[in-house]
C-alpha cells in the first residue's frame, strides 16, 4: 500500500462512490446548523417533500444573531424583528425536522464551531460540515471539515452525502520553539502573511512540525479556523495524545464499549512518514513575533514591532493599489509604527479565540489593571455557556470586570455584527476574530486582528504592545 | 433544482479590486432574510450606496454612489462580471451568489476565486471563469476603453469571444459543466445512489459503531 497523507486516509475512508468524473460521493457523518445559512435548505426540503437522511447526524445552535446582553425573555425579547424571526425559523425547523438544537437559553448554546468539539460531536476521523467557512476549525481534531453553502446544506440534510471533487494537499510544517508571547493565532497570522490569503486555495492543508504539535487543543481550533483565510477550505492537524485526551468523556463521544476500537482508529489518522504532498511550507517558529493586521485583509499582518507598510515600495500595481485602499479605509498612515495605533473598542471573543484557555490568556494580562481611558468599550464575548460556565468558576469574570470590561453572554457578537454589537463608522477594534475585512465589524469599522493576550494588552495600554513589555 | 447556463452575449462590468469578499458582496444585515431571492438591490451595498442599508428599506430612495461601477450609466444591464484575483473569498454564505444572480450577472470573470463561492456560483446559474491574470488584465483595459463592450459566452464550446473576433478558450471541470448545462437537480442525482449510501452506512457501522451510537 502506498503512503498516504491524512487528507488522503480521511477522504478515502469516506468515499461511498467514485463517480468517474473525478468527483466522489463523499459520506458526511457531522452537519452542524445555525440560522443563517439554514433557513433556505429547510425551506427546499419542504418543497420537495424531503426528509433529512439521517437526522441525528445533525446538531443545531443559533449564534449568529443572538444578543449578547440580555436573554431574560428568551426568543421573543430579540429586539431587531428580522434576527428574531431567523432564530424562530431554526427553531421552528429543528423542531419540524426533529433534529437536536441547543436553543439560545440552553447552556450549552454557543458558536457552532466551540460546541461542536465540547460537545464530542466532533471527532477524529469524522467529515464535519456546516454552513459556515470557518468549519474548518474541526480540522484540528483530525477531521475532514470544511464550509459549505446552503444548497449544500440541503443536500447533506437530503443525502447525509455531498458531491466532491478532491482538493491537493499541502504540508504547513512550523518547526522550531515560539517565542514568549507567541500564540497559535500568532502562528496563523504570520502564515498567512506569508502566502497570502489566496495561497491555499484549491488545497487542503495539514499543518504539522514541532511548534504546531506543542500546541493545545484550543490551539489548533485556532489555527485550523483561520485555514480558510489563507483559502484552504479544510485545515487539519494529526492525531496526537491530546487529541485522544480532549475528547474523552464528551457527551458524543464513544460510549465505553466502542471507545478502544475507536481510539486503535484514531490513533492511524496522520500522515505516513513518506506520504507525498502537492506543496510543502516550511516556517521557523522562533522567527514569528506578536502580529497585528493594519489593513483589510488578512494577510495585511505585521510584527508588533514593525511599522505599517509603505505602499509606494510595493512593486505589482493591483496589490499597491490594494494597500492604498486599505490605508485610506483604515485611516493609516505608511510608515507608522503599529504600535502607535490606538483602538477605541476591544473585542474578545468569536470562534478563533472565546475558548477557556483564550480568556484565561487574556485574563493574565489584565489581572490587576484597568482598562485604558481612550478604550471605549471593551468586551469579552465566550464561546458557548459551558466557556463561560467554567470561566466564572475559576473567577475570570471577575478579573475582566473589576478592569472594566464587559462580560457577555456566548455568541458570534461583534465578530461579524449581525447582532447590536458592532463598531460605529470610524472606530478601530482590536479584535480577536478571523477577519478585517471592509465592515466586517460594522459599517465604516476598522478592525486589528490580534491573539487574545495582545488584544488584552492593548485594552489596558490604550494601544498595540509587544504583550512582553507590559 | 439548478438553473441552466448554456450561452451568453452581454454587457461586461469591471470591478477593479482584488479580494473583493462575500460581506462587500451581500453585506450581513441583508442575510437575516430567510428567502433565497430578493438580495439584488443590495448587492455591493455598502460600495453602491451612500448611506446604511438596512432590510426592508425602500431601495430606489436611498442616495447612491455615483463614482461605484454599478451606478455608472454604461454598465446598465450589464451581466458579465470582471473581476480580480480571489473573487469571493471570506465567509460561505450562498446569499452572494443569490445576490449576484438576483441583480442579473450569469458569469463572473477573474484570474482566481475563492473555493467556497466557486462552487456555489455553479449550484446558482452562474458561471465563474479563471483566466489567466494577463486575459484578465487585457479585458479590463478594453472594456474600460470601449464603452458598451460585450462578450459573447459559451460554454459548451468553453469559449469567451471577443468584440474583435479573438476567441479565448477556458477550463471547466466536466462534471460541473455539465450540471450547469443541464440544469440538474443535485440531490435527486445524488438519491439515485441512495442503495450505495446505505450499503456504505452499513460498513461504517461495523467499522465505526461509534459514529452511529
Ligand atoms: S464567530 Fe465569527 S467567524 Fe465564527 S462563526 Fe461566528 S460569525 Fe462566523
Amino acid at each position: 500500500m502506498s503512503a498516504k497523507t491524512l487528507y488522503d486516509k480521511l477522504w478515502d475512508d469516506h468515499v461511498v462512490r467514485d463517480n468517474g468524473d473525478g468527483t466522489a460521493l463523499l459520506y458526511i457523518d457531522r452537519q452542524l446548523v445555525h440560522e443563517v445559512t439554514s433557513p433556505q435548505a429547510f425551506e427546499g426540503l419542504r418543497l420537495a417533500g424531503r426528509k433529512p437522511w439521517r437526522v441525528e447526524a445533525n446538531l443545531a445552535t443559533p449564534d449568529h444573531n443572538v444578543p449578547t446582553t440580555d436573554r431574560d425573555s428568551g426568543v421573543e425579547g430579540i429586539a431587531d424583528p428580522v434576527s428574531r424571526l431567523q432564530v424562530q425559523t431554526l427553531d421552528e425547523n429543528c423542531r419540524i425536522f426533529g433534529i437536536t438544537e441547543f436553543k439560545m437559553n440552553d447552556i450549552r448554546q454557543g458558536i457552532v464551531h466551540v460546541i461542536g468539539p465540547e460537545e464530542g460531536a466532533t471527532l477524529p476521523g469524522m467529515t464535519v460540515v456546516c454552513g459556515d467557512s470557518h468549519t474548518s476549525t474541526h480540522g484540528a481534531f483530525g477531521a475532514l471539515a470544511f464550509g459549505i453553502g446552503t444548497s449544500e446544506v440541503e443536500h447533506v440534510l437530503a443525502t447525509q452525502c455531498l458531491v466532491q471533487k478532491k482538493s491537493l494537499a499541502m504540508f504547513i510544517e512550523v518547526d522550531g520553539k515560539v517565542q514568549p508571547g507567541v500564540t497559535a493565532k500568532d502562528l496563523i497570522l504570520a502564515i498567512i502573511g506569508h502566502i497570502g490569503t489566496a495561497g491555499g486555495t484549491g488545497y487542503a492543508i495539514e499543518f504539522g512540525g514541532e511548534a504546531i504539535r506543542a500546541l493545545s487543543m484550543e490551539g489548533r481550533m485556532t489555527l485550523c479556523n483561520m485555514a480558510i483565510e489563507a483559502g484552504a477550505r479544510a485545515g487539519m492537524v494529526a492525531v496526537d495524545d491530546k487529541t485522544i485526551d480532549y475528547v474523552k468523556g464528551r457527551p458524543f463521544s464513544p460510549r465505553e464499549e466502542y471507545r478502544d476500537q475507536a481510539v486503535a482508529y484514531w490513533q492511524t489518522l496522520h500522515s505516513d512518514t513518506d506520504a507525498q504532498f502537492d506543496k510543502v511550507v516550511r516556517l521557523d517558529a522562533s522567527t514569528i513575533r506578536p502580529q497585528v493586521t493594519w489593513g483589510t485583509s488578512p494577510e495585511m499582518v505585521i510584527d508588533i514591532d514593525s511599522r505599517i507598510p509603505d505602499p509606494a515600495r510595493e512593486p505589482d500595481e493591483v496589490k499597491r493599489e490594494g494597500m492604498n485602499k486599505a490605508l485610506a479605509y483604515m485611516g493609516l498612515e505608511a510608515n507608522m509604527p503599529i504600535s502607535e495605533v490606538r483602538p477605541d473598542k476591544v473585542f474578545i471573543g468569536s470562534c478563533t479565540n472565546s475558548r477557556i484557555e483564550d480568556l484565561r490568556a487574556a485574563a493574565e494580562v489584565v489581572k490587576g489593571r484597568k482598562v485604558a481611558d481612550n478604550i471605549k468599550l471593551a468586551m469579552v464575548v465566550p464561546g458557548s455557556g459551558l466557556v463561560k460556565k467554567q470561566a466564572e468558576e475559576e473567577g475570570l469574570d471577575r478579573i475582566f470586570i473589576e478592569a472594566g470590561f464587559e462580560w457577555r453572554l456566548p455568541g458570534c457578537s461583534m465578530c461579524l455584527a449581525m447582532n447590536a454589537d458592532r463598531l460605529e463608522p470610524g472606530e478601530r477594534c482590536a479584535s480577536t476574530s478571523n477577519r478585517n475585512f471592509e465592515g466586517r465589524q460594522g459599517q465604516g469599522g476598522r478592525t486589528h486582528l490580534v491573539s487574545p493576550a495582545m488584544a488584552a494588552a492593548a485594552a489596558v495600554t490604550g494601544h498595540f504592545i509587544d504583550i512582553n513589555k507590559l | 433544482m439548478m438553473e441552466k447556463f448554456e450561452k451568453l452575449n452581454g454587457i461586461v462590468m469591471p470591478l477593479d479590486r482584488p479580494n473583493v469578499d462575500t460581506d462587500a458582496i451581500i453585506p450581513k444585515q441583508f442575510l437575516k432574510s430567510i428567502k433565497r431571492s430578493g438580495f439584488g438591490p443590495n448587492l455591493f451595498d455598502e460600495w453602491r450606496y451612500l448611506d446604511q442599508g438596512e432590510p426592508g428599506m425602500d431601495n430606489s430612495k436611498r442616495p447612491v454612489n455615483p463614482d461605484f461601477v454599478l451606478n455608472q450609466p454604461r454598465y446598465q444591464g450589464a451581466q458579465i462580471l470582471l473581476a480580480r484575483e480571489n473573487f469571493g473569498c471570506g465567509s460561505s454564505r450562498e446569499h452572494a451568489p443569490w445576490a449576484l444572480q438576483d441583480y442579473g450577472f450569469r458569469v463572473i470573470i477573474a484570474p482566481s476565486f475563492a473555493d467556497i463561492f466557486y462552487n456555489n456560483c455553479f449550484k446558482n446559474g452562474i458561471l465563474p471563469i479563471v483566466l489567466d491574470a494577463e486575459l484578465v488584465e487585457t479585458l479590463f483595459a478594453e472594456v474600460e476603453a470601449n464603452e458598451g463592450y460585450r462578450l459573447d459566452v459559451d460554454l459548451e464550446a468553453q469559449t469567451i469571444t471577443k468584440p474583435d473576433g479573438e476567441v479565448i478558450h477556458f477550463e471547466v471541470d466536466a462534471f460541473r459543466k455539465h450540471r450547469l448545462l443541464e440544469g440538474l437537480d443535485d440531490i435527486g442525482l445524488t438519491l439515485a445512489h441512495a442503495d450505495e449510501i446505505r450499503a456504505y452506512e452499513e460498513k461504517r457501522r461495523k467499522t465505526a459503531p461509534w459514529l452511529f451510537q
